[in-house]
């Protein structure tokens, strides 16, 4: 492998999610880009890797397994059914996979939060763009207070929805509620998306409400807020607050709990998906984070093995 | 080209006479315990509810839309929390009634199939699925769930004035295809102004008529949700949306009395008695009512600037808690072409203007 590149990753589904992934993992110093695959001989996800001087076959999985050199990672952009199909064979092939879409056949996770203690599974889930969005925000307050219960309304500009999210919405609102929970830290979670159509499209935004005790430090919650917002900027740049994190006293409606109210904004990096899609642009930055998470970690493995 | 309601409609009733028919019956949906939901900020009581089921139902009235404002699930920080669970109050509602149907709205994004099924299992009988007038393709799961379940099933074409009449009947067929039997055109903001109205109704008609029926649901934000809702039957509505003493999100809905009582004297007919509905208006929803939905400077500029009509408490809401215009709030809303559900922009809008009266004050 060249130079301090650590994991080879390939690439599988190359559709827009798929390409826009690609441009990110050729940019990386950590990975390199072992091959695009798809089943589709005329795709143009195939033929711009092709140009890009990477490998590219639409033989699927089949020619990926039968290659003399498999890839470390498969990044799979394909969908649940391909995937659930899919995920036995990497397994069985030692190939981790690390995986966008909603098939959650491994653990959720969201790399600010949890990456660090599933650096072992052998398949990891994306979770869903709002959850990338706005999880590291409950888990920002729920790290400094107990969060009853977190609500995150996500809204992405209609062209940024596939088909696949059209058809099965409720997989998005169910898949991001428990990983509020789980991945969040909240006790309870609620995943609200909504699709606007206005054009020029709106560039993807997210409101993340936690109920807080009516006593919780409040300076202690935004300076959490604030340390997670840069942290998520790393990867994603155009992660920023629309504001500072609003907070309201105590009501009886709450149960009597206040609420802390986080508006962000997630402006894609224009890769290959425009600006306006973040919500895109977010999973494959945090795919490409988790990838190279993994590379720094085997990296930092080979040196205390030679010690 | 209109030579007006009264006149067509005698028209439309002497062909249907001269052909030996009566003109075609409306159903008339009452959305007091949806619609006014919002009004009420979601604090219906299952007393309230039984006593409106009971009143609307004896007066004729044959569906009856109980849930929380926007939908099952709707119950939130975003939108408001309801007093009551929503399931709750539709089982009450179900017990109540001895013919109407009972309906529930669902907004795909918010509620779930799973959310219909609870719905289902506690009696509700018709599905009311709404998305924005561009987004009918994400509710292709819940009209076949609800198909599934037996549910008769309604689509809801949200903020209807925001694409002309041709796209709209292009994503009613969606929503045919997918399973809906009548699709409505919903004037959320109570924007469209008699002719809007009038041809979205017949675009619908033209594009779905042979499969599916049409419906208008309109708001008074402009005071035209009683003429609207006259013109669309002209045009081959078949089903009409009311609320009790018009509360309703805005400046309320078209008012389920007025329009009783007007199609009543254009021979048009609902198979609701006036009195019945006069009564139930006057005698069982306006004793509890806190605030009588009123065309007010934030409800005008919700149909002048074709804003939803929900955002208008959370408007004054925000302005109260920031300091800033309601109204001011509501059309920069609308400039930001902001859609149904997205509550939480009300808040960022409070805030940029906050932002913008500082960095004014600051220069000063």
């Amino acid at each position: 492998m060249s130079g301090g590149k650590k994991l080879s990753a390939a690439i599988v589904g190359p559709g827009n999610i798929g390409t826009d992934l690609l441009v990110k993992l050729l940019r990386s110093d950590l990975l390199e880009v072992h091959s695009m695959v798809g089943v589709d001989p005329a795709s143009d996800g195939l033929a711009r890797a092709r140009a890009r001087g990477v490998e590219a076959s639409a033989g699927g999985v089949d020619w990926l397994l039968a290659q003399d050199t498999l890839p470390d990672l498969v990044f799979e952009a394909t969908s649940a059914k391909a995937h659930l199909a899919n995920a036995p064979r990497y397994a069985e092939a030692g190939i981790k996979a690390i995986d966008l879409t909603p098939a959650a056949a491994g653990p959720f996770v969201c790399p600010p939060v949890n990456l660090e203690t599933l650096a072992d599974a052998p398949n990891l889930n994306m979770i869903t763009c709002g959850g990338q969005a706005t999880i590291p925000i409950v888990h920002a307050v729920s790290s400094v207070t107990p969060v009853s219960y977190a609500e995150i309304v996500a809204s992405i500009a209609s062209r940024s929805a596939g088909p696949g999210t059209r058809a099965n919405i409720d997989e998005f609102t169910e898949t991001t509620s428990h990983a509020i929970e789980q991945v969040g830290g909240a006790a309870k979670g609620k995943a609200i998306i909504i699709l606007n159509p206005v054009d020029p499209p709106m560039i993807m935004r997210d409101t993340v409400f936690c109920a807080i005790p009516a006593d919780a430090d409040t300076e202690a919650i935004s300076a959490s807020v604030h340390r997670m917002v840069a942290r998520v900027g790393e990867y994603v740049p155009g992660y920023t607050l629309r504001a500072e994190p609003q907070f309201d006293g105590p009501r009886d409606i709450w149960n009597g709990n206040a609420r802390v109210a986080v508006f962000l904004e997630v402006r894609g990096n224009g890769d290959y998906l425009p600006p306006w899609a973040g919500n895109l642009d977010i999973m494959t930055a945090a795919a490409a984070r988790v990838g190279e998470q993994l590379a720094l970690e085997k990296a930092t493995a080979e040196v205390e093995e030679a010690r | 080209m209109n030579d007006g309601g009264h006149v067509a409609n005698e028209r439309r009733t002497k062909v249907a006479a001269a052909e030996g028919r009566t003109p075609a019956k409306i159903r008339i949906t009452d959305s007091t315990l949806r619609d006014g939901s919002h009004a009420m900020a979601h604090r219906f009581t299952e007393e309230q509810v039984r006593g409106v089921v009971h009143a609307l139902d004896g007066a004729g009235v044959e569906v009856i839309e109980v849930t929380h404002g926007d939908g099952l699930g709707g119950s939130s920080f975003n939108y408001g929390f309801s007093l009551e669970d929503d399931i709750k109050l539709v089982a009450a509602a179900v017990d109540e009634a001895a013919n109407a149907k009972i309906a529930v709205l669902l907004l795909p994004g918010l509620g779930t199939v799973e959310d219909l099924k609870r719905a289902h299992a506690a009696g509700a009988s018709v599905a009311r699925i709404a998305t924005h007038c561009t987004e009918a393709d994400v509710s292709l799961q819940h009209f076949a769930a609800a198909r599934e379940l037996g549910m008769e099933t309604v689509g809801f074409l949200m903020l209807s004035h925001r694409v002309g009449p041709e796209q709209l009947a292009a994503q009613a067929r969606i929503m045919v295809d997918g399973g809906a039997q009548c699709v409505y055109v919903v004037d959320s903001a109570g924007a469209l102004v008699l002719g809007d109205a009038q041809a979205r109704v017949a675009a619908l008609v033209d594009e779905i008529g042979d499969e599916a029926q049409v419906g208008f649901h309109g708001h008074q934000n402009l005071s035209l949700g009683v003429a609207n809702s006259v013109l669309a039957t002209q045009n081959g509505a078949l089903q009409i949306d009311g609320a009790l003493c018009a509360l309703g999100a805005g400046a309320g809905n078209s008012p389920t009395e007025v329009l009783v009582a007007t199609f009543e004297r254009l021979g048009v007919p609902t198979g609701v008695d006036v009195q019945g509905a006069l009564a139930a208006a006057e005698d069982v929803v306006k004793p509890f009512l806190h605030r009588l939905p009123f065309a007010d400077r934030g409800a005008i500029t919700q149909g002048y600037a074709g804003v939803y009509s929900s955002f208008l408490l959370h408007a004054e809401r925000a302005a109260e808690r920031y300091d800033v215009p309601a109204h001011e709030i509501l059309q920069r809303v609308g400039e930001a072409g902001y859609v149904g559900g997205q509550e939480d922009m009300i808040i960022d809008v409070a805030l940029q203007l906050v932002a913008e009266r500082d960095r004014a004050d600051a220069t000063v």
